[in-house]
C-alpha cells in the first residue's frame, strides 16, 4: 500500500512537472537551506550559493548530501539550486546568486564550455568562484579561485597497481599463455573522466616494472551503463572466453552489468576473472561480499567538508591551490561487508 | 523458379537480403560467429543467440511501433516509456539485498506493462481525440518520462536481488533458451494472431491511406489510433520488463535510451513507410534484429569506441540504400535480364 | 485552313501487360477547339500524358510547328507552349492562391520572390476570367469549382499555345460552365489550340470543331463536329451498332415507391451548412436532390448519414426518432452513402478491390468479428460479376482501376451491407457515358427489385429527370420545391432553382 500511495504522489509530481515544463519556467530556486546553526567564522554568517546538476545517480545523491550537511556543520547559509541536466539553468542561478551579492559561489558544470560571460560577471561583482567535481575550459583561468574534484588519474593508476599487487600476491596463473589478459570497459567517449581513468592504468602500467606480464586483450566503451556494460562484456566472452583474466571497468555499473554477463558465460566473476572497478556505489560492496567482483576504487562524492574549507579559506583571504583533491579510498572485497554499513552512497 | 520470382518480389525480400549480407560478413570475419554450444547447465550459448536475446526488446518495441507509423503517427515515447515500466518493475520488487521481494514478482510485472499502457493511452488520448499531432503530443512523455521514472526511483538505481527477476532475461533453469526469445516470439505471434482473425491490420491501413475515407466508411478512426498508442504502450511496457531484468535493474537514466529511433530505423528498414498506409510486421521484426546484429558486429569486430558511431552509420547507410527505391530498380532491371525462364542455368540450380 | 500546330503520329505507349496506346495518329490545328473522345480506359489520358511529358512514348512522333520534339518533362512541355489543366485539381491546398498560380515561377526581384507582383499579377489573370477573391488567402477557403478556374488561370499564364483541359467542367455548375467556355472561345480566338476532354456530350458539341475518338487505345477516326451525329459518335466510342446505342439510351421504366415510409426527416440542419430541410422517403422509392454547388445537397446527405450532426429538427427512421451523430449509427439503420468527393473521401487508394469491398461491411460487422477470407473472397466476386467491375483481379490496387469502376467499387462496398438507404451523391461524375447509364439503370433497379430507398444527387439535369420519382430542389441551403412524377422536368428545375413559382 505504501507503494501505492507513492506511486501516486509520483503521478501528481510528474503531472506538475510537465505543467511546469510547459510554462518555459524552470530557473529553479531550489530549496535554500535556511538552517544556520551555531555562529560558524564568528561575525557575519557566510552564505554560499551552491549549483547542483540534478540527481542523476547514487553518487551524485551522495554528493549534493554530504555538500548540504557540511554547510550546516560549518555554519554557512547554502543556497542550493538544482539545474535539472540543464546549462541554462544553472547559468540563471549563478545570475541570481551574484544578483542577491552572495559571499561565494560554487557550483558542479555540466558541461566544460560556455561559462566564460557569466564567470566574468561573477568576478566582475568581486565574488569569488568554486568549481566542483568536474572540469572547466575556460580562456582565462583567474575567472574561479579553485577546483574541488576527483582525480581521474590517479583513479586509474590506483587501479592498476592494486590488480599488479593482488596478483602477485595470489599467486594467480594467467589462464592462457604467459600474460594476464586484461578487457576494458571504458566510459563514455570523450569525457573527461574515461580520459583520466584510461590514462592513469595505461601509464602505470608503462612505469611498473612487470608491465609487461600485462596485455591489453579488448577496450570498448560500455557508455557508463549497466546494459552496455554487460552488453560489450557479453561480445568480449565470446570470442575470448577463456583468455580473459581481469577485467577493469572504468565505472561500478559496468562490472555489476558485466558480471551478470560473466555468469551467464558460465565463469566465476572474481574468481575465474579478476574484477576491478572504479566508484564505490553500495552495489559494488554487495557483488563483492558475494564474492562476485574484488575490488572497488573509490571516487569520493563527499566534498562538502573540503568545499567549505576551502570557501572559507578563499574568504578570509588565505591562499588556496588550483586544484584541491579529495581523499580516495580503495576498498577490496575483504573489507566490504564491514565497510558497508558506513557507506553513504 | 515460380517460388523464387514470388520470394524476390515480395516485401520481405530487401530486409531478408539486409540482414543476410550482415550475417555473411559476420560468418567470414568474425571467428565462430556461428558457433552454438551447450552449457553444462543446459543452455545454448553464442553470439547467434545473444543477438536474439538482445534484439528481442526492440523486436517487440518495433511491433507497437510499426501500426502506429502505419497511422501516419509516430511514438517517440517508448523509450521514456520503457524506463517508466522499468523503474515501476523495480520498485515493486524492491531492492532488498537479502533478495526478498516486498510484492509478488507477478503483481510488479502486471503494474509495470500496466504501467506501459497507461502512458499509451495518454499518448492516444492527445493524439486520437485531441488531435495533437503525434510527434508533439508523444515528445511530452518522451520529456517527462524519465523524469517520472526518476521521481520512483528516487534518482537511485534500484538493484533487485531477487532470483527470479532475473528469469524473465535470463534462462528459467531448464530451458535451453533465454526467456526473451520466448516473449519476443510470444509478442509475435499476438500480433499474428490478430492480423488473422481480427481486422485490426486492415483498418489500421485504411486509417493511415486515407481517414476520410475510412470514416466514410462507418470505421472509428479516433478508436484505431487511440488504440494504436495504447498498444504501443503495451509493448513498451513488456520490453521495459526485458531491459531492466537483464540488468536486474531500474536505471532510469539509461534504460530504453534512444531505443524510439532504434524502433523507428527497424520499421522503415522493414519496407513500411514513414507515412503511413501499407505495413510490415515481419520486416519491422527482421529490421529490428538487423539492428542488433549490426551493433553485435561492431563489438565483436572491435571497432575502437571512438569510432564506433561513424562505422555504425555507415553501415546504416548502407543497409537504406540497399533497400532504396532506385536500387530496387537496378535490381529489377537484372533481375529481367539474368533471370530469363529460358536460362539453363537457373533452370539447374531451381531443380537441384 | 488554319495552319497545323501539332501533329502526333503512329504513336505507341506500352505498359507492363497492356499496349495502352498503338499507332495513334493526332493533329489539332491552331485556333481550333478539339474533342478527344472515348470511354475510360480507351487512351485519352495516356495520349495526353505522352504529349505533356509524364510518360515517354515507346514509337511515333510528335511535330509542334513541323519541328520534332520529345518533351521528356511537364517543364519541357510548358516550355515548348503545352499546358495542362488535369480532372483532378492538382494545386496545393495550403498554399496561397498566387503562390498557386505561380507555382516554380515565381516572379523574382534581386534574387528574392517580389510577392506584390505575384499577388498583382495573379489577381489581374484571374479578373480576365472573371473570378473576383483574395488571392492571398490559401487555397482551402475555396470550392472546388474556384480551384477548377484557378488550375486554368495558371495554365493560361504560361504563354501556352497548346491548352488541354482534361474533364475542366465536371466539377463545375452551369453558370461556371458558361463563363469557362466563354473564355477557351476567347482563347481560340487568340489562335491557341485547345485539346477539350469531357463526358458530357452536350458540352462537346456546344464547343468543340472537331472530334477525334478513340478506342482501347486505337485511332477510330478524326470528324468535323457538325458532321457526325451523336448517336453515331456513341457508336463509335463503344464499340457497338447504331442500333444498340439508341436501345442504350431508351429509359428504364421508373421504380413505383411503396406506402411505407422509411426515413422522415424535418427540418433538419446544421449550423453553418444547412439552413432547413425536409424529407420523406419510401420504401422503392429514387429521390433526387437538385440544386447547384452548395445548395445544400451534399450537406442533406451528410446529415442524413452522420458525417455531421444536426443541430436542430429531427430524423425519424422506420417509425423512431433517431440520433445519426456517426456514421456507424446511420450503417446500423441500414444507410449507405456514397461521397461526392470519390478520392479523397471514397477509396483507400492503396488497398485492394477486395479490401475496398469488404471495408464497411468489416467496420459494422466490428474488428473483432473477421470475415473469413474465403468469404471475403465470394462477397467481391459477387460484387464484381453484379456491377460488371472490370479489373484484373480482385487483388488489384483500386488506384489503378479507371474513375468509373473506382465508383462501382464504391458502390459495392455499400450494396455488400445489404442497405435500405443508398446515398448516391455525384455517381457519375468523370464517367464515361456507357457506366453512367448502367449505374443509373443500376439505381433503379435496386429500387423496383429491392426495395431498396435511393437518394440520387446529381449536377446533371438529364440523368436526374432520368432517374427519380421525386425531386427535391435545393437553393441557399434550403428547400426550395419538391416535385413529383410528371412535374418532374429541366424546365421546372431550372425554375425553381432561378427562384421563379416552381
Amino acid at each position: 500500500m505504501k507503494n501505492l500511495k507513492k506511486l501516486l504522489a509520483l503521478l501528481v509530481t510528474g503531472l506538475m512537472l510537465i505543467a511546469a515544463a510547459g510554462c518555459g519556467d524552470s530557473a529553479g530556486s531550489g530549496s535554500a537551506s535556511k538552517a544556520a546553526s551555531g555562529s560558524g567564522s564568528g561575525g557575519k554568517q557566510i552564505t554560499m550559493g551552491f549549483s547542483q546538476i540534478g540527481a542523476e545517480s547514487e553518487w551524485r545523491t551522495a554528493n549534493t548530501e554530504s555538500i548540504k550537511q557540511a554547510a550546516k556543520d560549518a555554519g554557512i547559509n547554502l543556497q542550493f539550486s538544482d539545474a535539472q541536466q540543464k546549462q541554462e539553468n544553472q547559468i540563471k542561478a549563478i545570475r541570481s546568486f551574484i544578483a542577491q551579492g552572495v559571499d561565494v559561489i560554487a557550483f558542479v558544470p555540466i558541461v566544460e564550455t560556455g561559462w566564460d560571460t557569466v564567470l566574468k560577471e561573477a568576478k566582475d561583482a568581486k565574488i569569488p568562484v568554486i568549481v566542483v567535481d568536474r572540469d572547466v575550459k575556460l580562456n582565462d583561468d583567474s575567472l574561479y579561485v579553485a577546483k574541488i574534484g576527483t582525480d581521474s588519474v590517479a583513479e586509474g593508476k590506483k587501479v592498476f597497481n592494486w590488480i599488479d599487487e593482488y596478483m602477485a600476491k595470489q599467486n594467480k596463473q594467467p589462464r592462457s599463455g604467459n600474460q594476464y589478459n586484461v578487457v576494458i570497459l571504458e566510459g563514455t567517449v570523450g569525457s573527461s573522466v574515461a580520459i583520466g581513468r584510461e590514462a592513469g592504468f595505461k601509464d602505470a602500467m608503462a612505469a611498473a616494472q612487470d608491465g609487461s606480464k600485462y596485455n591489453i586483450l579488448a577496450s570498448q566503451t560500455g557508455e557508463f551503463t549497466r546494459q552496455k556494460g554487460q552488453e560489450v562484456m557479453e561480445s568480449f566472452l565470446k570470442s575470448d572466453r577463456d583468455k580473459i583474466d581481469i577485467l577493469f571497468a572504468q565505472n561500478d555499473d559496468m562490472a555489476l552489468g558485466a558480471i551478470q554477463a560473466i555468469e551467464a558465460a558460465g565463469l566465476k566473476p572474481g574468481k575465474d576473472i579478476t574484477i576491478i572497478s572504479i566508484d564505490g556505489v553500495k552495489g559494488m560492496f554487495q557483488a563483492m561480499i558475494e564474492g562476485k567482483s574484488n575490488c572497488t576504487v573509490e571516487c569520493n562524492p563527499l566534498q562538502g567538508p573540503l568545499l567549505m574549507e576551502t570557501a572559507k579559506k578563499v574568504l578570509n583571504g588565505e591562499s588556496v591551490d588550483k586544484l584541491v583533491y579529495v581523499d580516495e579510498g580503495i576498498f577490496p572485497a575483504d573489507v566490504a561487508e564491514k565497510t558497508l554499513p558506513e557507506r553513504k552512497y | 523458379m515460380e517460388k523464387l520470382k514470388q520470394f524476390t518480389s515480395s516485401s520481405l525480400f530487401l530486409p531478408i537480403v539486409a540482414l543476410a549480407v550482415l550475417l555473411i560478413f559476420n560468418a567470414v570475419f568474425v571467428d565462430g560467429f556461428l558457433h552454438i554450444q551447450l552449457t553444462e547447465d543446459g543452455r545454448l550459448y553464442g553470439r547467434l543467440i545473444d543477438i536474439l536475446n538482445r534484439s528481442s526488446s526492440l523486436v517487440i518495441l518495433s511491433l507497437g511501433m510499426t501500426f502506429v507509423i502505419a497511422t501516419s503517427g509516430i511514438d517517440i515515447s517508448v523509450g521514456a516509456v520503457v524506463a517508466i515500466s522499468a523503474a515501476v518493475v523495480c520498485t515493486f520488487i524492491g531492492g532488498r539485498g537479502d533478495g526478498i521481494p516486498e510484492h509478488p514478482m507477478v503483481l510488479a510485472m502486471l503494474a509495470a506493462v500496466g504501467a506501459g499502457v497507461v502512458c499509451g493511452i495518454w499518448n492516444g488520448l492527445l493524439v486520437a481525440k485531441f488531435k495533437i499531432q503525434a510527434v508533439v503530443a508523444t515528445l511530452i512523455l518522451m520529456t517527462a518520462g524519465r523524469g517520472i521514472a526518476q521521481l520512483m526511483t528516487e534518482g537511485q538505481i534500484i538493484t533487485v536481488y531477487y532470483k527470479p527477476f532475473s528469469y524473465i532475461s535470463g534462462t528459467i533453469p531448464g530451458n535451453i533458451l533465454p526467456t526473451t526469445i520466448f516473449i519476443a516470439a510470444a509478442m509475435v505471434l499476438l500480433v499474428v494472431f490478430l492480423m488473422k482473425k481480427t481486422s485490426i491490420g486492415l483498418f489500421v491501413q485504411s486509417v493511415g491511406i486515407n481517414p476520410t475515407a475510412s470514416r466514410f466508411s462507418g470505421i472509428n478512426v479516433t478508436l484505431v489510433i487511440f488504440l494504436v498508442y495504447a498498444f504501443s504502450g503495451l509493448c513498451a511496457g513488456v520490453s521495459g520488463l526485458i531491459e531492466s531484468s537483464l540488468i536486474r535493474a531500474a536505471d532510469a537514466n539509461n534504460a530504453g535510451l534512444n531505443m524510439e529511433m532504434d524502433a523507428i530505423l527497424a520499421v522503415a528498414l522493414g519496407g513500411t513507410l514513414l507515412s503511413g498506409g501499407k505495413f510490415y510486421i515481419g520486416g519491422s521484426v527482421i529490421g529490428a534484429i538487423t539492428i542488433q546484429t549490426l551493433t553485435t558486429t561492431m563489438y565483436a569486430l572491435g571497432v575502437s569506441a571512438d569510432q564506433l558511431p561513424v562505422v555504425k552509420a555507415i553501415a546504416v547507410i548502407a543497409i537504406c540504400l540497399i533497400q532504396s527505391k532506385r536500387c530496387q530498380e537496378i535490381f529489377d532491371k537484372w533481375k529481367a535480364r539474368h533471370m530469363q525462364p529460358d536460362n539453363p542455368e537457373e533452370k539447374a540450380v531451381n531443380k537441384a | 485552313m488554319a495552319n497545323v500546330l501539332l501533329e502526333m503520329r503512329q504513336i505507341d505507349k506500352i505498359f507492363p501487360g497492356v499496349r495502352a496506346l498503338s499507332k495513334v495518329d493526332f493533329t489539332l490545328r491552331a485556333g481550333e477547339i478539339h474533342s478527344l473522345m472515348g470511354e475510360n480506359g480507351a487512351g485519352k489520358s495516356t495520349l495526353v500524358k505522352v504529349l505533356t511529358g509524364v510518360y515517354g512514348r515507346d514509337g511515333g512522333t510528335i511535330l509542334l510547328d513541323g519541328k520534332e520534339t520529345t518533351p521528356r518533362t511537364t517543364k519541357e512541355a510548358q516550355e515548348c507552349g503545352i499546358s495542362t489543366v488535369y480532372q483532378e485539381v492538382n494545386l496545393c491546398s495550403n498554399l496561397t492562391v498566387a503562390e498557386n498560380i505561380f507555382i516554380g515561377r515565381q516572379p523574382k526581384k534581386h534574387g528574392f520572390i517580389d510577392w506584390t507582383t505575384m499577388n498583382k499579377r495573379a489577381a489581374e489573370l484571374l479578373q480576365r476570367l472573371s473570378v473576383r477573391i483574395d488571392v492571398t488567402k490559401t487555397l482551402d477557403h475555396y470550392p472546388v469549382a474556384v480551384q477548377q478556374m484557378i488550375a486554368i488561370a495558371r495554365a493560361v499564364d504560361v504563354s501556352a499555345r497548346i491548352l488541354i483541359l482534361d474533364e475542366p467542367t465536371s466539377s463545375l455548375d452551369e453558370q461556371e460552365t458558361q463563363k469557362l467556355f466563354t473564355i477557351i472561345r476567347q482563347l481560340k480566338k487568340q489562335g491557341m489550340g485547345i485539346i477539350f476532354i469531357s463526358h458530357f456530350l452536350d458540352q462537346v458539341y456546344e464547343l468543340c470543331d472537331r472530334i477525334t475518338v478513340l478506342r482501347n487505345g486505337k485511332l477510330i477516326g478524326a470528324y468535323d463536329v457538325d458532321k457526325l451525329p451523336k448517336f453515331e459518335l456513341i457508336a463509335k466510342m463503344v464499340g457497338k451498332s447504331l442500333s444498340d446505342v439508341q436501345d442504350f439510351e431508351k429509359r428504364e421504366e421508373k421504380s413505383q415507391p411503396s406506402e411505407e415510409m422509411f426515413l422522415e426527416a424535418s427540418h433538419i440542419g446544421c449550423t453553418g451548412s444547412l439552413v432547413d430541410m425536409d424529407v420523406a422517403i419510401h420504401k422503392g422509392e429514387v429521390i433526387g436532390f437538385a440544386g447547384l454547388l452548395g445548395s445544400g445537397r451534399t450537406e442533406t446527405a451528410e446529415l442524413l448519414f452522420g458525417i455531421h450532426e444536426i443541430t436542430h429538427g429531427a430524423i425519424t427512421v422506420n417509425g423512431k426518432k433517431m440520433h445519426i451523430k456517426e456514421p456507424m449509427a446511420a450503417m446500423k439503420q441500414k444507410i449507405a452513402f456514397c461521397p461526392e468527393d470519390r478520392k479523397s473521401s471514397g477509396i483507400i487508394e492503396d488497398l485492394s478491390v477486395r479490401e475496398n469491398i469488404i471495408l464497411a461491411m468489416q467496420a459494422k460487422d466490428g474488428m473483432f468479428r473477421h470475415i473469413p477470407y474465403k468469404e471475403q473472397v465470394k462477397i467481391t466476386d459477387d460484387c464484381i460479376k453484379l456491377l460488371n467491375i472490370k479489373v484484373s483481379s480482385r487483388e488489384q490496387l483500386i488506384r489503378n482501376l479507371s474513375g468509373g469502376n473506382q465508383q462501382k467499387v464504391i458502390i459495392a462496398r455499400w450494396l455488400a451491407t445489404q442497405p435500405e438507404l443508398l446515398i448516391l451523391d455525384e455517381p457519375t461524375r468523370g464517367i464515361d457515358v456507357g457506366t453512367k447509364s448502367e449505374i443509373q439503370k443500376m439505381a433503379i433497379t435496386l429500387a423496383k427489385k429491392r426495395g431498396m430507398c435511393v437518394i440520387f444527387i446529381s449536377s446533371e439535369m438529364d440523368e436526374m429527370v432520368r432517374t427519380c420519382t421525386k425531386l427535391i430542389v435545393l437553393r441557399d441551403r434550403r428547400k426550395v420545391a419538391e416535385l413529383e412524377n410528371e412535374d418532374i422536368s429541366s424546365e421546372n428545375v431550372m425554375r425553381a432553382i432561378a427562384g421563379g413559382e416552381g
